[in-house]
């Protein structure tokens, strides 16, 4: 008995440097996150932009919901006509341009490279070369497309005009669609590699002897794919999406750097959210209010994919467990 | 008969082996072909540039080379961006994971109330992207006269959720607690035992942080091209953006090269360390 006291005192007096080792971490949180997280969230409510004329900054004062009611809804009075909304969409379109093809080719690529029938030797190197693109600077990469696709001398004009595939160069950074294809598919290319490695590890880490059972039960391999692989590769598909969807809500770099003005050309349709925030706050009227606002809406779509991403990746297995054990406990008690 | 169906299926492997390896070379050129038309188009003319396609490199690299040094000389000098960039990469890598382990093991070798919270907490804000607080972020670091300084790129540095989560999922399988008891017993400050016993003991997972954390502020150019503001504080991904603007645009054969510049540095270390940024990367490591 004695024993167990002094025990229990050592482990409460050591348990205090928990504490001081959590320490450093939440407080540079606080002052470096939570607070500009806070202040951004209270700017939102509040009128405050700069006077061009004078230079001189207006606010913040509070205006409640203003800011609010300019991004929701158009100057003509019509609902979500507006260019958050166009920002929004403009995003999220780009995002689902390159995730789709990233999925499915990091998917066969995964599949192939753990085929143990069909060995594929160098993919070592494959590897390495695949993935590359991912931690150059995407910064660099952006402006090297802005020369590629340059007009009318860039490389692929020349490519296309002096092979005679073409008779006139394209202004590629000045079409629509164009310019969206060109931002998703640097988005796709730099980030197949990187998804690429994390399904292989994910196929991997799945049991080999439900893949011999599948075998000695003469599944195909497509059978072996879509009831084995697949359903067990579900969840770390799903969080691939779900980060990946995050992280393509707040895509700059590559929009910023690689359209002709810089501001999202042509027209503004490849103009993405952050962009968007960064243009009301530093440009012009320097509008921090409304680009609070903008964030606020941006931060509320990224916290619903994270809640997305918690309920996917939550562990069901326990739940059950819970749930089970309560029907018992219920049961017994019914029985008493 | 069975001879036959044998040799029928080693036929049939052989085709597929041929024609994944041919898709995946496909995919390894595509890899490499901008980079090579960058690096073939920093060793020709402007006017060579401007006037055909080509894929086999010329000898007026260190022409272009000299050209951009002079051109990035009118200003700053092109060393400059890199010591930029390296100071805060460097000094934001050694916070970010020291931190970060030591918040780890905060979690990991002690019990105490909220431990579970505070991990819990921890996986929930890296869900959120830095990018939705920038303007809060911006406003209070020109409050505390902090603008156009590296401070507010390199401390936050030491709140690097994602890098406390790797180091704990690895500190759950190479950190025995036993040895943290036996070196309480033989009488070793708890900081102590943490810098000198468990530190040496995640080496693995420090060196694979240390690359993803230098490599991820070597790149980043939001934070720094919206704070910094003096041409001399500038970091090498905000002289990329410049390179598009008029001082550079009269000459494509500088642009090219001032590209190769940049890349070069990550190029390197990656060809040299490739083997474990991607065994890092299957660990879930990165996160970005």
């Amino acid at each position: 008995m004695a024993k167990s006291k002094s025990n229990k005192r050592k482990t409460v007096e050591y348990g205090r440097y928990g504490y001081y080792f959590i320490a450093p971490f939440f407080i540079v949180f606080a002052i470096f996150q939570l607070w500009p997280l806070v202040y951004t969230l209270g700017l939102a409510f509040c009128e405050n932009y700069t006077d061009t004329m004078w230079n001189v900054e207006v606010g913040p004062t509070f205006n409640g919901l203003q800011n609010f009611s300019t991004i929701f809804v158009g100057s003509d009075g019509s609902l979500f006509d507006t260019y958050t909304f166009r920002a929004l969409g403009a995003t999220l379109i780009m995002w689902l341009m390159n995730f789709l093809p990233q999925i499915l080719l990091a998917l066969l690529l995964a599949v192939w490279f753990t085929d143990t029938r069909v060995k594929i030797k160098a993919q070592g190197a494959y590897k390495i070369l695949v993935f590359m693109p991912n931690i150059i600077t995407a910064a660099t990469i952006s402006v090297l497309f802005y020369k590629l696709f340059d007009y009318p001398n860039g490389p692929i004009n020349q490519l296309f005009v002096n092979s005679g595939l073409w008779d006139k160069p394209y202004q590629f950074l000045n079409t629509k669609w164009a310019t969206r294809s060109i931002i998703s598919f640097i988005n796709f290319w730099m980030w197949y590699g990187n998804t690429m490695i994390v399904l292989t590890a994910g196929v991997l880490g799945i049991s080999p002897s439900l893949f011999e059972a599948a075998r000695v039960d003469g599944a195909t391999s497509w059978q072996i794919f879509k009831s084995v692989t697949l359903p067990l590769l579900r969840p770390i598909m799903l969080f691939s999406l779900v980060n990946s969807a995050i992280g393509g809500l707040q895509m700059y770099d590559i929009p910023k750097l690689l359209t002709t003005s810089g501001f999202g050309d042509p027209d503004y349709t490849t103009r993405t959210m952050t962009m968007y925030i960064r243009e009301l706050a530093f440009t012009g009227a320097r509008q921090m209010g409304k680009a609070s606002a903008v964030s606020l809406v941006l931060f509320v779509v990224t916290l619903f994919f994270s809640l997305a991403l918690f309920y996917i990746m939550r562990d069901k297995d326990a739940i059950r467990e819970k749930k089970a054990i309560k029907a018992a406990q219920k049961a017994r008690k019914g029985a008493n | 008969m069975n001879k036959e169906k044998d040799g029928g299926l080693h036929a049939s492997i052989m085709i597929q082996q041929i024609i994944r390896n041919a898709i995946c070379i496909f995919l390894c050129i595509l890899s490499l072909i901008p980079f090579w038309i960058m690096i073939v188009n920093a060793t020709r003319t402007s006017v060579d540039i401007q006037s055909s396609f080509s894929l086999i490199p010329s000898h007026y690299l260190m022409e272009n080379w000299q050209k951009l040094l002079y051109q990035a000389s009118q200003n700053v000098p092109l060393w400059r961006y890199m010591v930029n960039s390296l100071i805060i990469a460097g000094g934001s890598t050694v916070l970010s994971v020291y931190f970060s382990t030591m918040t780890a093991y905060g979690v990991t070798a002690y019990k105490f109330r909220g431990a579970s919270f505070a991990w819990a907490f921890i996986m929930a804000i890296m869900m959120i992207p830095v990018q939705v607080s920038s303007i809060g972020f911006f406003r209070f670091m020109y409050q505390i006269g902090w603008g156009n300084n590296y401070m507010p790129l390199i401390i936050p540095a030491i709140a690097a959720p994602a890098t406390v989560f790797f180091m704990r999922q690895y500190m759950i399988s190479a950190l025995p607690l036993e040895i943290l008891d036996s070196a309480r017993i033989d009488g070793s400050g708890e900081f102590r035992t943490f810098n000198t016993i468990a530190v040496p003991l995640m080496k693995p997972a420090i060196a694979t942080q240390c690359i993803f954390a230098f490599i991820g502020s070597w790149n980043n150019f939001y934070t720094p091209s919206m704070l910094l503001t003096s041409q001399a504080k500038m970091t090498l991904p905000m002289f990329v953006q410049q390179m598009r603007g008029e001082r550079f645009r009269s000459d494509h054969g500088i642009i090219y090269v001032g590209l190769v510049v940049t890349i070069m540095p990550i190029f390197i270390v990656y060809f040299l360390l490739s083997k474990y940024i991607i065994a890092g990367v299957a660990l879930g490591g990165v996160k970005e």
